[in-house]
């Protein structure tokens, strides 16, 4: 489903570079739930955004689904990414002045799919996750939980393949993790791939593969699986 | 949801900031709207002015020269009638009317009194419409509303303002207000000129110039009595003020090319001079507009996006491509541009209304087709100063909807 063969990509910045990611290959089958953990400034967003189509690796190819997502134009990988990828971030990012209903709307929106359809999509997806009744909400008016909440539906508006989740628990008390776990869950249930990013041990054991990025390199891994080795 | 809910829901996130350059704005288009409109209204009625001033081009024998304008036909020397023909037939835009005059001296009461000979209006209007002639058209843009209408030229008033009279007998006399006085005579008197007995049929107006002192009789009378001839000391040409700034005095001159042909030439220049100020200072208040507007534009747009960084990186992670970040500011700088045209269009409009009596003395009256350039200029400017900051926000990187808060 989706395969990183031989990644590398390095900043430059006050007279040194800064290898973030060295040569990586890494496999990935479609419906499987990987965590990546790691310190700091260990590479892990970094892969996060080469993996979502919004970073260009110095070397080696990403493929997703059979595409080399780095080989299409810009337009044809924001489709891609539109289409086929979901986020799920630490903050939630959703738009501090839309409803509930319209953050969950925006991926249909810019799919252009026709207003009427996005609302009853959203609506649909509000209801799965328990916020039928926060419709009209800005974020500013709902609980942490439901922002999250919220943020997921919005990733689900698009029916993606593959979620990319930035930390996703790291801003929730011990219940909302749970629940949000218990989602990611359902979500790969569903047959959609996610690679999580996170900090948490809890959560990364939910995980059916554990990657430990350390310094730019895949450098342990838990759970049984293996990742591909390093070239 | 459309563009447009984005659009204006954000607007309404950010009231302050964008207030603000919405004022910046409304006040630009203001000022440009209240100073043009005023531009406007004052040069239409400069233009009414000059044309109510009554004849404003003399035709003059050669060797005269202008002393008094009121007094340019006292001077003895003589100009054929016929050139009021050639004048009549030559199709010129812009001549009004026509009033050649013939002045004797002549003795009323024992006091000497100048006659003046006129010719009244149907006379040669019966000729420029024999002969086609586009003479009287007043053309589109001319300062006065609408021409006298036929039977109001015989009004006393009008004949003292406009020095035109419709109908005039072979024995009819008009008589100055001051001359009449000095010979104690009223309306339907009998008065004894030159040899021959006239009815006066009104007492001129009092006007303050030395018309108030003469009796005017029908042209060729006066001619046959003096003994003179088909002759005329000058013809006064009553043109349109726009014509005349816009030659029609050397198209009179080349009709006459024996005569002289002179115009009020300070109070012409002083019309060029007021439409010249008048649309500098447009121009300028244009350029305000354009600095003020264009700047408080851009620092709010550019504000705009900073403060929006990891809300557009988001945008692009859910697929938007820059061409939907550029529309999403361009779209907000096109309603900042368009309310604020509007407001300013309508502030400006009612400033003008209240300022154009008070600056310059004229009423004045909204202009819409102003308001709409005026809102048209407005949205050019907020777009074209929106442009930088659209085009920084779809050039953004798309991690950064990874960045903490």
């Amino acid at each position: 489903m989706l395969r990183l063969d031989n990644i590398r990509k390095s900043y430059a910045g006050r007279g040194r570079v800064v290898e973030a990611l060295r040569p990586t290959t890494l496999d990935m089958a479609a419906g499987e739930f990987v965590a990546v953990v790691g310190p700091s400034g260990s590479g892990k967003t970094t892969l996060l955004s080469i993996v979502g189509g919004m970073l260009a690796p110095d070397d080696g190819k990403v493929w997703l689904e059979g595409q080399s997502l780095y080989d299409l134009q810009l337009r044809e990988r924001t489709r891609l990414r539109r289409e086929r990828i979901g986020f799920v971030f630490q903050s939630f990012n959703l738009v501090s002045y839309l409803s509930a209903v319209e953050n969950v709307q925006l991926p249909l929106y810019l799919a252009g799919v026709a207003p009427r359809t996005q609302r009853q999509r959203a609506v649909h997806l509000l209801e799965r996750l328990g916020l039928g009744d926060r419709l009209g909400h800005r974020p500013v008016h709902l609980s942490v939980g439901q922002q999250q909440r919220v943020a997921l539906a919005r990733t689900l508006a698009n029916d993606p393949a593959l979620i990319l989740a930035d930390e996703p628990t790291g801003n929730l008390d011990p219940d909302m993790r749970g629940q949000v776990l218990d989602l990611l869950g359902e979500f790969q249930r569903e047959g959609r791939t996610i690679v999580m990013v996170t900090h948490d041990p809890a959560a990364a054991a939910r995980a059916d593969r554990i990657l430990r990025l350390v310094d730019g390199i895949i450098g342990a891994f838990d759970s049984g699986a293996k990742p591909a080795p390093a070239a | 949801m459309r563009l447009w809910t984005m659009v204006g829901k954000e607007l309404r996130e950010r009231p302050v900031p964008m207030a603000t350059c919405g004022l910046a704005i409304v006040l630009s288009v203001t000022a440009l709207v209240a100073v043009r409109t005023v531009t406007v209204f004052s040069e239409r009625a400069v233009a009414r002015d000059l044309d109510a001033l009554g004849a404003n081009v003399l035709v003059l024998p050669r060797g005269v020269t202008l002393q008094d304008y009121y007094a340019a036909d006292m001077h003895g020397e003589t100009l054929p009638e016929e050139y009021v023909e050639r004048l009549t037939l030559s199709g010129l835009e812009g001549v009004d009317d026509l009033s050649p005059r013939l002045c004797v001296s002549v003795l009323v009461a024992g006091q000497s009194v100048t006659l003046t000979g006129i010719l009244p209006r149907s006379e040669f209007q019966a000729k420029a419409a024999w002969g086609g002639a586009g003479i009287f058209a007043r053309p589109a843009g001319c300062g006065a509303e609408a021409d006298l209408p036929i039977g109001q030229a015989n009004d006393p008033v009008v004949l003292a303002r406009k020095r035109i009279i419709e109908e005039l007998a072979e024995h009819d006399a008009l008589i100055g207000a001051e001359a009449a006085a000095r010979a104690a005579v009223n309306e339907g008197d009998a008065i004894e000129l030159l040899g021959e007995k006239f009815t006066i049929r009104a007492i001129l107006p009092c006007t303050g110039t030395v018309d108030d002192a003469r009796i005017f009789a029908h042209l060729h009378t006066v001619q046959r009595l003096a003994g003179k001839g088909e002759v005329v000391n000058a013809i006064e040409v009553i043109g349109c003020c726009k014509q005349i700034a816009a030659g029609l005095v050397e198209k009179i001159a080349a009709v006459l090319p024996e005569a002289r042909v002179v115009t009020i030439a300070q109070v012409v220049k002083t019309q060029q001079n007021i439409n010249r100020t008048m649309g500098n200072l447009s121009l300028a208040f244009l350029a305000l507009l354009l600095a003020v507007g264009g700047a408080a534009t851009a620092g709010a747009m550019y504000g705009n996006v900073s403060e929006r960084r990891r809300e557009v990186g988001t945008l692009m992670a859910l697929g938007a491509t820059p061409g939907v970040v550029l529309r999403l500011f361009l779209g907000k700088a096109l309603v900042l541009g368009l309310l604020g045209g509007l407001g300013g269009g309508l502030l400006g409009s009612v400033v003008a209304i209240w300022l154009g009596p008070v600056l310059a003395n004229v009423v004045v009256r909204p202009l819409p087709s102003l308001v709409a350039c005026a809102v048209g200029v407005a949205v050019a400017m907020a777009l074209v100063a929106s442009l930088w900051p659209a085009w920084r926000a779809a050039r953004l990187d798309p991690c950064v909807c990874f960045q903490e808060v």
